[in-house]
């Protein structure tokens, strides 16, 4: 009888949720925050459906779905579920969570309580903001730019006034403090969990992109965080920190906004990267080409990442020399991204490709990614910006860089390591219809935007004039957000369908991969190895791991 | 769990806690790199508002009384050094001299917070709170500010402002780094802190010098430049 696997160990607690609920098992917490980052995912999926939705009528068809006082709070929630509830936490609440120890050796992270901790100050936050909808939420944008943010008034449901804008931000403060403890535990988990033989470079890149991450994550959380309490106090004490009004300067609020908000572009994107570095390989069945090039292109991109946050101000009136400094910076970022993206091409190169579902998301990942990169710099150079700045085709390049890239990889990774997490399969048939699906839908939405904002049709906005291009690019903009709906259910859907009816299957590394992660049984017991793994070989050597698989001996 | 057939299932055990010092002590200094970036926020709005309300920063921070800030800066860094030689004793293995430094160390950060209660207080009775600017007070609804109140220009109002916000959040540490240090000691009593064993009370001293050392930043930038 071998040890049970961890969906089987033994109840400590009667109550059944509750052995989910507090336990401090990296493996459970991970598939926890999945289903609550999932659940909030389809919401704000349906809270965009009814944005576009309006935006298919014009001001004169008289139509309105969202009425124009309420459409600011219905875009402010699609933006703080979306961002708060689901990108930001992404990749390494779920995956990184579950397998950033399987990928080290390690038994768990390095703080399992404080792992537990974030997740409920998540789950707290998150409820927090949706009890903050119920009265009434924000109209600010996600953004919360003063003074707007300090002066507005929202109605609950209730009709009665209540602070709720300040709740928003409580919640969002909280939220944050959940993301840095999961960094901070991430950090110390791969500098002193490794199994013995894993030196930095024999890490799998998705550590990498974890490790990048979570120093990102430290780094720039608490500045966010203590930037909005300060809102919430102007909100309840007549001080003027940010207000104009009484001395203070709205623009130095946009600062430390986005000294966190554009790093956190890059929380959102690496790891996504990391898991597509993961799935490019094993279904090419061939070493990454340029393995410590990625590794250190991730480094760099956090690195000038955190530099290039007033390129988001460039319509603010800063300093000729600082414009130039940020859009300067702001290109830079692309030069190891493309190396990233060139490496990938490369491993493609003569290897045995197979496009099993995985594969599907990582060659879109890299598709949507170049056109969503290679429009940032349309935003990063200053001339093209002022033109572009506020329209549509910000949301479009937002979206083909977050969703096309940011969960593309995340669920791409998800459908990677469905087997390993859960012992079963799900159907490649359904896989495959629902990858297509959202892939045709994404791009169905999403590139009549870049059209619509260069054409000059404004973001935030409730309504437009009726200008035939406009109206015939809303309406196909809008009957993709259909088509991308659809995807996402049947997404959804493939996964429910193999949790429950999938086809078992205790098979350890069903894609013969090479990272370490593989070489435990399906799904990992409670403490992931039978024994401590000993690292030999490099993390992606396709030579030396199916020349020892062919001899049928360990290859680890 | 009782389960006889299977003896393997009773042998899943709890999460054992693993040790690992070097790690308790990284991840905790990260800890305290998130706090220094939260009150780089506050520091870079009094540079940012120094620099445009020169005059009236300098002029608010005239009536601060220095002598309170110096005593209360003197009796932090005494608290710093006494969780130091806690530290020193507990290693030595004198359980005593520890549980009783410790006591020392929470005294002076009650002392403190005592000695700050008295100064916002007499900020208050002279009608110093977070008031509005001069001429926008109308229609704000401050519930500090009565009708007839005397009313700061707004570099002034900003400066205090920072002042109440900046020494508040220090004050929050301190009440914080008082539990954890009452939580230290508690756990010394029980003796699960010992010679062999002293990463936490190391974490509590490390983060009891961070707010030390905040205050040490907080005091010249209020009090002493002028």
């Amino acid at each position: 009888m071998t040890e049970p696997n961890y969906l089987k160990i033994p109840k400590k607690y009667k109550l059944g949720i509750l052995n989910w609920l507090l336990s401090v098992d990296h493996k459970r917490i991970g598939l926890m925050y999945m289903f609550t980052m999932f659940t909030f995912f389809l919401v704000a999926v349906f809270i965009g459906f009814l944005i576009k939705l309006q935006r298919l009528f014009p001001e004169a068809s008289g139509w309105e779905i969202i009425p124009a006082e309420m459409y600011g709070q219905v875009f402010t929630l699609h933006a703080i579920i979306m961002i708060f509830l689901f990108i930001v936490p992404g990749a390494p609440a779920v995956l990184g969570n579950f397998f950033l120890p399987l990928q080290v050796g390690a038994k768990d992270v390095a703080f399992p309580k404080i792992n537990l901790l974030s997740y409920h100050l998540y789950l707290f936050g998150a409820i927090m903001a949706i009890v903050g909808v119920l009265l009434g939420g924000a109209d600010t944008g996600w953004t919360f730019t003063p003074p707007y943010s300090i002066q507005t008034q929202t109605i609950s449901i209730f009709g009665v006034q209540f602070n709720s804008i300040s709740w928003m931000l409580t919640a969002a403060f909280i939220l944050g403090w959940g993301t840095i403890l999961t960094g901070l535990n991430f950090i110390v988990t791969i500098h002193r969990l490794r199994a013995p033989g894993m030196t930095f470079f024999k890490m799998p890149l998705f550590t990498w992109s974890l490790y990048a991450t979570s120093w990102l994550q430290v780094l720039a959380t608490p500045v966010v965080g203590m930037t909005l309490l300060m809102i919430v106090i102007e909100r309840f004490m007549p001080v003027g920190f940010f207000d104009p009004s009484k001395g203070g300067d709205p623009i130095l609020f946009q600062h430390l906004f986005w000294i966190y908000s554009h790093p956190a572009v890059y929380i959102m994107i690496l790891p996504a990267m990391g898991l597509v570095s993961e799935i490019i390989p094993t279904f090419s069945q061939k070493t990454i080409f340029g393995y410590k090039g990625i590794a250190l292109a991730t480094c760099c991109i956090a690195g000038v990442g955190y530099l290039v946050w007033a390129h988001h101000m460039f319509t603010t009136g800063m300093s000729e020399f600082a414009q130039f400094a940020f859009s300067l910076l702001t290109f830079l970022v692309g030069i190891p991204t493309a190396i990233k993206v060139f490496n990938w091409i490369a491993t493609l190169w003569r290897g045995a490709i197979k496009l099993d579902p995985p594969m599907l998301f990582a060659l879109a990942f890299i598709f949507n990614f170049s056109i969503g990169g290679l429009t940032g710099l349309f935003l990063g150079s200053l001339a093209t910006d002022i033109h572009l700045h506020d329209t549509d085709f910000v949301v479009a390049h937002f979206h083909y860089t977050m969703f096309g890239g940011g969960a593309f990889g995340l669920i791409g990774g998800i459908f990677f390591y469905f087997p390993k997490m859960f012992g079963k399969f799900y159907s490649f048939k359904w896989a495959k219809i629902s990858f297509w699906t959202l892939f045709v839908g994404f791009h169905w939405l999403y590139f009549p935007m870049f059209i619509l904002g260069v054409n000059g049709m404004p973001r935030r906005y409730h309504t437009y004039p009726d200008i035939p291009l406009f109206n015939k690019l809303q309406m196909i903009s809008t009957i993709g957000s259909w088509v991308l709906v659809l995807g996402v259910i049947l997404i959804i859907g493939t996964w429910v369908y193999g949790i429950l009816k999938g086809k078992v299957t205790e098979e350890a590394n069903p894609w013969n991969s090479s990272t370490l992660e593989w070489t435990t049984t399906t799904p990992p017991t409670l403490y992931n190895f039978p024994e401590v793994p000993e690292v030999e070989h490099e993390p992606y050597d396709y030579g030396a791991f199916l020349g020892t698989a062919s001899e049928g001996g360990s290859h680890v | 769990m009782s389960d006889t057939l299977n003896p393997e299932m009773t042998q899943v055990p709890e999460m054992e806690e693993h040790r690992d010092d070097v790690g308790a002590r990284l991840g905790f200094w990260l800890f305290l790199y998130t706090e220094i970036f939260l009150f780089g926020v506050m520091f870079i709005l009094y540079g940012v508002y120094r620099n445009k309300y020169l005059d009236e920063f300098q002029k608010a921070a005239h009536d601060l009384n220095k002598v309170i800030g110096t005593t209360n800066t003197l009796i932090l860094l005494f608290s710093s050094l006494t969780v130091v030689l806690a530290i020193v004793a507990l290693k030595k293995g004198d359980k005593g001299k520890t549980r009783d430094l410790l006591i020392v160390t929470m005294m002076c950060g009650l002392t403190f917070l005592v000695i700050k209660s008295f100064e916002w207080q007499a900020k208050f009775h002279h009608g110093i709170h977070l008031q509005t600017a001069s001429g926008i007070a109308e229609g704000h609804g401050s519930p500090l500010l009565t009708p007839g109140d005397e009313m700061l220009p707004q570099g002034e109002v900003l400066f205090y402002s920072l002042y109440y916000i900046m020494t508040g959040t220090h004050a929050l540490h301190i009440v914080i780094g008082f539990i954890l240090i009452l939580w230290t000691t508690i756990k010394l009593e029980r003796g699960s802190i010992d010679k062999d064993n002293p990463v936490v009370l190391e974490n509590v001293g490390l983060y009891w010098h961070l707010v030390d050392v905040i205050w040490i930043f907080l005091f010249p930038l209020f009090y002493l430049v002028s």
